[in-house]
């Protein structure tokens, strides 16, 4: 078979099409795609300002297939909440989507988030987490995780990176009560899309924090974005998890848990956190216990049960015990 | 008929008369009798809208931006501190070239902290590419709403309806409200040439780089000078329904033959109509009321102002540092006549103080003063300050 | 044109009187106006509303510095310094008080007329409010709009049985007070 040929052979729609500006193994933009793909044709897009929204749409070219509108950093659920009411109104079914990433959704439009989710408008946001400001070039969010270095969080004499911890934003969010929110991360597709999928099916606010290695800000090279994020998953770092109004209703579980350093030592930001020091070894520790912390509250751990479909970067979303989704 | 109404009252019944579809705002006084009004009418099913009690005055401009790109005539308004938070937004829809219509119930601006009326607001975003009309008393307030739409929808430009808070807001006065009937007859359903559509996808607000930034400035800069003769037109066309006009872009009143003019914008307009009754004695004047401040009206200012002696601006706001706002606005444009006026420049009722009768012979005393061509705030009392800061 | 201030405190239906006397204005094919002087209102506040009257469009939206007539909804504001400022020669004083009109009269050297209308309301509404009983007595003195208007704009603001209520307690204020002593050729308001 022609490979070349194969996409042409894919009926399936695209909502981001390809020719874009971003940058080589950006995952955001692959989440984006998949995000788009699993929504249909049948959406319109807010989008916050970011990369997303500058890679995608250099005047006069787009690469959205789907309507989209970018109006600031700060409001996009704001703008789709207006979006969600003018097609309720009309009686259009069209579903509205929202797109932010950590800065958008974590800081600056974090009260336009908390009030469309309030309000209980039917509006899937989705939050394309890289965790940092890296349209601006490597500034901290308070998404940035624990110890990372970002242009403003470097590390030196008397820092060792960020200080602080990465915001608990899918608990927040979930604290509103709204139908559905999860996690998801770009290194298993077929759980974005099922997420997504999901989310969709949903009247109301829904919620998607998809976790996407930034090349540039996390200092890896671009195709190792999948292995990275796959291992911020692995080690218990980035729990993929489903919440229904409010409560936990499913975890992926980790058959083989890494350890953090395995996840760390790949990238550039916390290559402070190799070396001699004592300080750097007590931040490992600091970090293992971040992972070890979350595997225990989220119950990751597979239980040394082992069935056909829990494999390594499949789908293995456990709900409820062992319902599949 | 005349129906005695309180000015929030009327102006929700004209945005009502309007068949918006989607509505959102915040509450900050003295903008809240609107929306209140308006959320009961909603609440008693005299208007079919989703009102969207929003969680900031930034919120309620991007829902209502929201709204309309996705195809429905949508309502919000603000004041004051409720103005500046949108500010990013403001800009961001006027570049959009979003026709929405927003009413801003004047208040001043914090700090120090005033509830009370002045224009500082309005003025502090007359640059977001808003087209901004000035109403002087409730019944332009109703009748300049309605045309907003109008004008917003065939321009593709948002417009500000700025109307006096409290003077306006909370006055009850005789308004004649329309029917139903006549604003169907004026005022054709919403249509958006860039409204979303999964059919025909298109994407808004993109990255423009130094290659088309001027371009996309210069349009929008034409597309509200242009504005001008649409604003005339509208006027004209709601007056042939309603048998009144709102003063176009800026209208005239006093004596052919008086050489002195005194420009004002909004509510303190009937107050000097009343001062010129009641202080026949004074030199004749004419006085101009500027009710579009964007665009700005300098062919209709410079042939109103043509052969004038003086022309005596009063405004309700200050540019800090500098001087006029509007003064400095009309000292340029009359500088293009071959024999320009005198243009003396004047805030009063900064903050809600007062503007009673006798700013009228105050005014006119000036010309025989110092000029005070930058600006003069002429109610100050200065003997409440501090020696150093008079 | 007649100019009319009214001092109460929030809650005492200030605006709300200012405005049911410029409506009663526009149910008699006149002119009317009503702002409140705009404070941040709380309960319990000082609050001022004004009112003018005309039988032509009113242009001006100054505060009415001088009035001719005072609406006092709390005797003890009449000792406030500034509330009686501006009153016109010959200006009356509408007054909520237990104190008789007379001993008023003498104490601030104006010409006073008292009601007791919060005790009215009470016995009435069941709740001190001095408002609608006050302008019932101001219609009766001045006979410058009549009680018919006064019920038809009450009718515009109320419903039920707390509007039955107010109109038996302007029935009531009414009676307080002697009918048309107030009356001159400036309450006409044809006059300015």
């Amino acid at each position: 078979m022609d490979f070349s040929q194969l996409r042409n052979k894919q009926p399936r729609f695209r909502g981001l099409e390809s020719g874009h500006r971003a940058c080589t193994g950006c995952a955001e933009a692959l989440a984006a795609r998949l995000v788009t793909e699993a929504a249909g044709p049948d959406v319109m897009v807010a989008n916050a300002t970011g990369c997303l929204e500058i890679f995608t749409t250099p005047w006069p070219e787009s690469a959205w297939r789907i309507p989209w509108v970018h109006s600031l950093f700060e409001n996009a659920s704001a703008v789709a909440a207006g979006m969600e009411a003018a097609l309720k109104v009309q009686g259009k079914s069209t579903k509205v989507l929202a797109f932010g990433g950590d800065g958008s959704t974590f800081d600056i439009g974090f009260q336009s988030l908390s009030g469309m989710l309030e309000r209980g408008q039917n509006v899937l946001y989705v939050c394309f987490d890289n965790e940092a400001y890296m349209n601006t070039g490597i500034q901290r969010s308070s998404s940035t995780p624990h110890a990372a270095m970002t242009t403003t969080s470097p590390p030196g004499k008397e820092r060792m990176g960020k200080r602080h911890l990465k915001k608990d934003i899918v608990s927040i969010i979930a604290a509103h009560h709204i139908p559905y929110a999860a996690t998801t991360s770009v290194a298993y597709p077929s759980d974005i899309r099922k997420k997504v999928r999901r989310a969709m099916a949903i009247e109301g606010p829904t919620f998607l924090q998809i976790h996407c290695p930034c090349p540039l800000g996390w200092g890896h090279e671009g195709y190792k974005s999948i292995e990275i994020a796959r291992l911020a998953v692995q080690t218990g770092l980035f729990p993929l998890i489903e919440l229904e109004r409010g409560g936990l209703a499913g975890v992926m579980p980790l058959r083989n848990i890494r350890p953090v350093v395995d996840y760390l030592k790949e990238q550039q930001r916390f290559r402070h956190l190799f070396t001699d020091e004592l300080r750097a070894k007590e931040e490992l520790e600091h970090i293992q216990a971040i992972a070890d912390h979350n595997i225990e509250i989220y119950n990751l751990r597979s239980d040394g049960h082992k069935d056909a479909f829990d494999s390594e970067g499949m789908d293995t979303v456990r709900r409820g015990g062992m319902r599949w989704a | 008929m005349l129906q005695a109404l309180e000015g929030s009252q009327a102006v929700a019944q004209a945005v009502a008369l309007c068949r918006p579809q989607v509505i959102a705002a915040y509450p900050i006084t003295p903008q809240t009798h609107i929306v209140e009004n308006i959320s009961k009418l909603v609440a008693d099913g005299k208007l079919k809208c989703e009102f969207i009690s929003v969680e900031s005055e930034f919120s309620a401009a991007s829902v209502v931006l929201g709204a309309a790109i996705a195809g429905s005539r949508a309502y919000t308004a603000s004041a004051s501190q409720g103005i500046l938070l949108m500010a990013e937004v403001l800009f961001n829809i006027a570049g959009l070239r979003v026709p929405l219509v927003m009413t801003c119930a004047n208040r001043a601006i914090s700090s120090p902290l005033s509830i009370w009326n002045d224009q500082q607001d309005s003025m502090a975003v007359r640059d977001a590419g808003w087209i901004q009309l000035y109403c002087a008393d409730n019944q332009e307030a109703v009748d300049t709403t309605i045309q907003a739409y109008l004008i917003a929808e065939r321009t593709e430009l948002p417009v500000m309806v700025c109307m006096d808070g409290f003077t306006l807001t909370h006055t009850l006065e005789g308004i004649d409200i329309p029917t139903q009937e006549q604003v169907d007859n004026f005022l054709p359903a919403y249509k958006f040439s860039r409204t979303l559509n999964p059919q025909n996808p298109i994407s808004l607000g993109t990255l423009v780089s130094p290659d088309f930034y001027s371009e996309a400035r210069h349009s929008h800069h034409t597309a509200i000078l242009n504005a001008q003769t649409e604003i005339i037109a509208v006027d004209q066309e709601w007056a042939k329904i309603s048998g009144r006009c709102s003063g176009g872009l800026l209208t005239v009143e006093g004596p052919e033959e008086a050489k002195i003019a005194i420009l004002i914008i909004g509510s303190v307009y009937g107050t000097l109509l009343a001062a010129m009754e009641e202080f026949p004695e004074e030199q004749p004047v004419k006085l101009i009321k500027l009710r579009s401040f964007r665009p700005f009206p300098i062919d209709a200012l410079k042939a109103a102002c043509e052969g004038l002696d003086d022309v005596i601006v009063l405004e309700r706001a200050i540019g800090l540092g500098s001087g006029a706002i509007v003064g400095l606005e009309v000292t340029a444009a009359l500088a293009e006549l071959a024999n320009p006026p005198k243009v003396h420049n004047f805030a009063a009722g900064l903050g809600g103080r007062d503007i009673p009768l006798e700013m009228l012979p105050r005014l006119l005393a000036t010309l025989n003063e110092p000029s005070d061509r930058r600006l003069r705030i002429i109610d100050v009392e200065l003997d409440k300050l501090p020696e150093e800061d008079r | 044109m007649i100019e009319i201030r009214i001092h109460g405190r929030g809650g005492q239906g200030n605006v709300v009187a200012a405005y049911l006397l410029a409506m009663a204005a526009f149910e008699e094919g006149r002119y009317g106006q009503a702002f409140p002087n705009f404070g941040a209102e709380r309960r319990g506040a000082p609050v001022i509303a004004f009112v003018r009257i005309a039988n032509e469009h009113i242009l001006r939206r100054n505060q009415v510095l001088t009035p001719a007539f005072l609406i006092i909804q709390d005797q003890a504001l009449l000792h406030v310094s500034g509330v009686t400022n501006g009153l016109l020669p010959g200006g009356k004083i509408l007054v909520n008080s237990p104190q008789s009109s007379d001993e008023l009269s003498q104490q601030l050297g104006k010409e006073v007329i008292s009601i007791q209308a919060s005790l009215l309301a009470k016995k009435i509404l069941g709740r001190p409010v001095p408002n609608t009983a006050l302008l019932a007595a101001f219609f009766a003195l001045t006979g410058m709009l009549s009680q018919k208007s006064l019920r038809k704009v009450l009718q515009h603001k109320f419903q039920g049985i707390v509007l039955e209520k107010n109109l038996l307690l302007i029935q009531e204020a009414v009676g307080l007070v002697p009918a048309g002593i107030w009356q001159s050729e400036e309450t006409n308001v044809a006059s300015s």
